[in-house]
């Protein structure tokens, strides 16, 4: 699977990850950070979806989104265990 | 346990220097493809950036690069400094519209013309951001900012000027091409251009420059995607993407 | 120093400066044409050129000083010139250069002013000279060259006090130095330290971390600290002061001037000696820092003071300054576009000598 990382501290929540995401992972959460912006999050129920392509962290202007994919063999073996 | 991979992080040459721009500006995208070109080419620790004012003020912040900065308009000059005392250093300048199409006018069309191996990354994003939203001289015919709050009118303030077209008229430019961060597949053509016009420099082949079509959601008094919206249906109209120059190395001079 | 070599040349001041700079090894020259001091550029676009070094005939003097500050922030030994119009130009720079501490070295060839002015010679930027000239507080080093061979000796001096400070230093000369051809000795300083300035120049970072140059400090107390910093720097530049005196052991009244003025007062002096008057001079050869000390330990011995200036009253400020609550200067100005001769010094000095 993949996934994503908000780095909380550096989002400002534009939303433009939201908008640039296709599965529609990323939404806005109801935190808000040290800044004082509402940071956004992959959703409890839509962050299995993420398809590690990482367009969110492409458009991201902050350098606030980091992706993580496992590669396919890997994730064959480990299917079982994977959470 | 599986093993999972970082596929996408922070790049190397940036600092972890929290941003100082507003939610949605795209100088935090441009800054990062610019760092990521900085490792991807080996760049980072040959580099010598040429800061400018306005916004871009703080880039030196973010980059693990030597910097310096440069009065407002002249980082093309400072820059050819730079080359010419250490020509083996990749020097670049990164400048907004204000600062290179207005007060710094003189200084980039000469350092482009005289093929100065330097390259320099221009981000529009037709108004002042840094002052507060006044006019800049590529604001839209009709956009209202703080300095033209009935609209930039032509009679009155003459139209927005278009550097790249400019700029690839002069004989000293290798590379020039505009682009736009507002979507995922402009963001990797950006990218591209940029690339190219540092190869310009590496290369030896002249002066490379990249206009990058940039959201300014505060000034624009805009939500970040009603910014984006906006270069899609008014900016990359009146300021076509594309690369209007492109030099090979046969051709250099 | 100048009897180190033999061989003897017979070039104007303009051409001192140039060949000058050679020799204290620069390497990039950026310049805009304007008269008086256009034998700097045309020499420099030859000889620096033939030596390995970059000439670059910029757009503008905006643009040739901040060309000078990218030279310098990579730390090469890097020079501009131009004359008054043209200073003014390069003020927006030249005070960048000083915040961010760039050891730049600036020719002003003066002309005549306010505004185009003249092509004449004029001291009418003795102020922008020594108070800073742009905005901010801060100061340039100002070397006043009187004669052709001080005017090659001041330049490779100018790039020394450059790199040992940190800070631009201005060549203030005007167009009788610059066009006034003389016997000069060329002699050959030592070759710059290789590692000049490696503790701060831009080189890349490789190995190390990276550099900021800079002069935006907005950070809470941190440009007050810059500020302090600065003046302390400006203090310690006092070691550095030049002041030429000629008979002024037994004088009653000193003349002071800087520059071709002060060389032609010390003609008139001379001249005045001859007849008995007991006049001397006070020649300030760094108008930054300027020989306050020397000036008030002249005071202190009750002498009186005269001060011969080209424009319509700058330095005598300072002199005034130096010697408060001790003595006053008089003052006689001759005027930009008016050539000074040493004649018209005299009934000036015998006014002062007499009041």
């Amino acid at each position: 699977m993949s996934r994503i990382e908000v780095l909380e501290e550096r989002c400002k929540g534009c939303l433009l990850c939201a908008q640039a995401c296709p599965k529609g992972v990323i939404a806005q959460s109801e935190r808000i950070n040290q800044h004082g912006y509402k940071v956004v999050e992959a959703a409890a129920e839509k962050k299995e979806e993420c398809i590690g392509c990482a367009f969110c962290a492409l458009v991201c202007p902050d350098v606030a989104i980091h992706v993580y994919r496992t590669p396919k063999n890997v994730k064959e073996e480990e299917t079982g265990h994977a959470g | 346990m599986y093993q999972e991979e970082l596929v996408f992080g922070h790049p190397a040459s940036m600092t972890d220097h929290y941003m100082h721009y507003c939610p949605g500006c795209h100088h935090g995208v441009a800054h990062r493809i610019l760092a990521e070109l900085l490792d991807e080419m080996g760049l980072a620790d040959q580099a010598i950036a040429v800061s400018s004012i306005g916004c871009s003020v703080f880039l030196y912040d973010y980059y693990k690069v030597d910097c310096v900065e440069a009065p407002h308009g002249r980082a093309p000059a400072a820059a050819t400094g730079v080359k010419r005392a250490r020509p083996d250093n990749f020097v670049f300048t990164y400048q907004g519209d204000g600062d290179l199409a207005s007060i710094g006018m003189a200084e980039i069309m000469h350092c482009a013309n005289r093929g100065e191996r330097v390259s320099t990354v221009f981000v529009n994003n037709t108004v002042y951001g840094m002052t507060g939203g006044q006019m800049a001289p590529t604001t839209m015919l009709g956009q209202k900012t703080t300095t033209c709050p009935g609209g930039r009118c032509q009679e009155r303030e003459g139209s927005p000027i278009r550097m790249t077209e400019l700029l690839s008229q002069l004989g000293g430019v290798a590379y020039a091409a505009r682009v736009a961060v507002n979507n995922v597949k402009n963001v990797k053509k950006a990218k591209e251009a940029m690339r190219k016009a540092f190869q310009a420099q590496l290369e030896d082949r002249g002066f490379g420059f990249v206009e990058i079509l940039a959201a300014c959601p505060t000034n624009w008094k805009m939500t970040p995607i009603e910014a984006n919206e906006r270069i899609a249906s008014e900016l990359i109209p009146y300021f076509p993407l594309g690369v209007f120059k492109d030099v090979s190395q046969e051709e250099a001079c | 120093m100048p009897d180190s070599s033999p061989a003897r040349i017979f070039i104007k001041g303009n051409e001192a400066i140039a060949l000058g700079a050679l020799n204290a090894g620069l390497k990039c020259y950026f310049g805009y044409p304007i008269t008086p001091q256009n034998e700097i550029p045309e020499y420099l676009s030859k000889e620096l050129v033939d030596r390995g070094g970059q000439f670059v005939q910029a757009e503008s003097e905006l643009a040739a000083a901040s060309m000078l500050l990218g030279a310098t922030a990579a730390g090469v030994r890097a020079m501009t010139s131009s004359s008054s119009p043209g200073i003014s130009l390069k003020q927006e720079a030249i005070s960048y250069m000083a915040g961010s501490e760039l050891p730049a070295v600036i020719v002003n060839m003066a002309r005549g002013g306010p505004g185009l002015g003249d092509i004449g010679p004029s001291q009418g930027d003795y102020f922008q000279a020594v108070k800073g000239g742009g905005h901010g507080d801060y100061k340039l080093l100002v070397l006043a060259p009187g004669t052709c061979q001080e005017a090659y000796d001041l330049t490779i001096k100018a790039f020394d006090l450059a790199f040992k400070y940190r800070n631009p230093v201005m060549i203030l000369g005007d167009a009788i130095l610059g066009q006034m051809k003389e016997s000069v000795s060329p002699w050959e300083p030592a070759q710059p330290d290789p590692d000049e300035g490696a503790s701060w120049r831009l080189t890349g970072a490789k190995g190390r971390k990276h550099r900021i140059l800079r002069s935006l400090l907005l950070e809470e107390g941190v440009l007050a600290a810059h500020n302090r910093h600065l003046q302390q720097k400006y203090k310690e530049m006092a070691q550095e002061i030049l002041i030429e005196l000629f008979e002024v052991d037994d004088a009653d009244l000193v003349v002071v001037g800087y520059g071709s003025i002060g060389r032609i007062a010390k003609s008139a002096v001379r001249k005045l000696r001859k007849e008995g008057l007991k006049v001397g001079l006070a020649r300030p050869v760094t108008l930054f820092p300027f020989p306050a000390q020397a000036l008030r330990d002249l005071a202190v011995q009750g002498k009186r003071f005269l001060t011969i200036e080209q424009n319509l009253g700058q330095m005598v400020e300072d002199v005034r300054l130096s010697i408060r609550g001790v003595a006053d200067s008089d003052q006689f100005s001759v005027y930009p576009g008016d050539l000074p001769s040493p004649e018209e010094f005299e009934d000036p000095i015998r006014n002062s000598l007499g009041g």
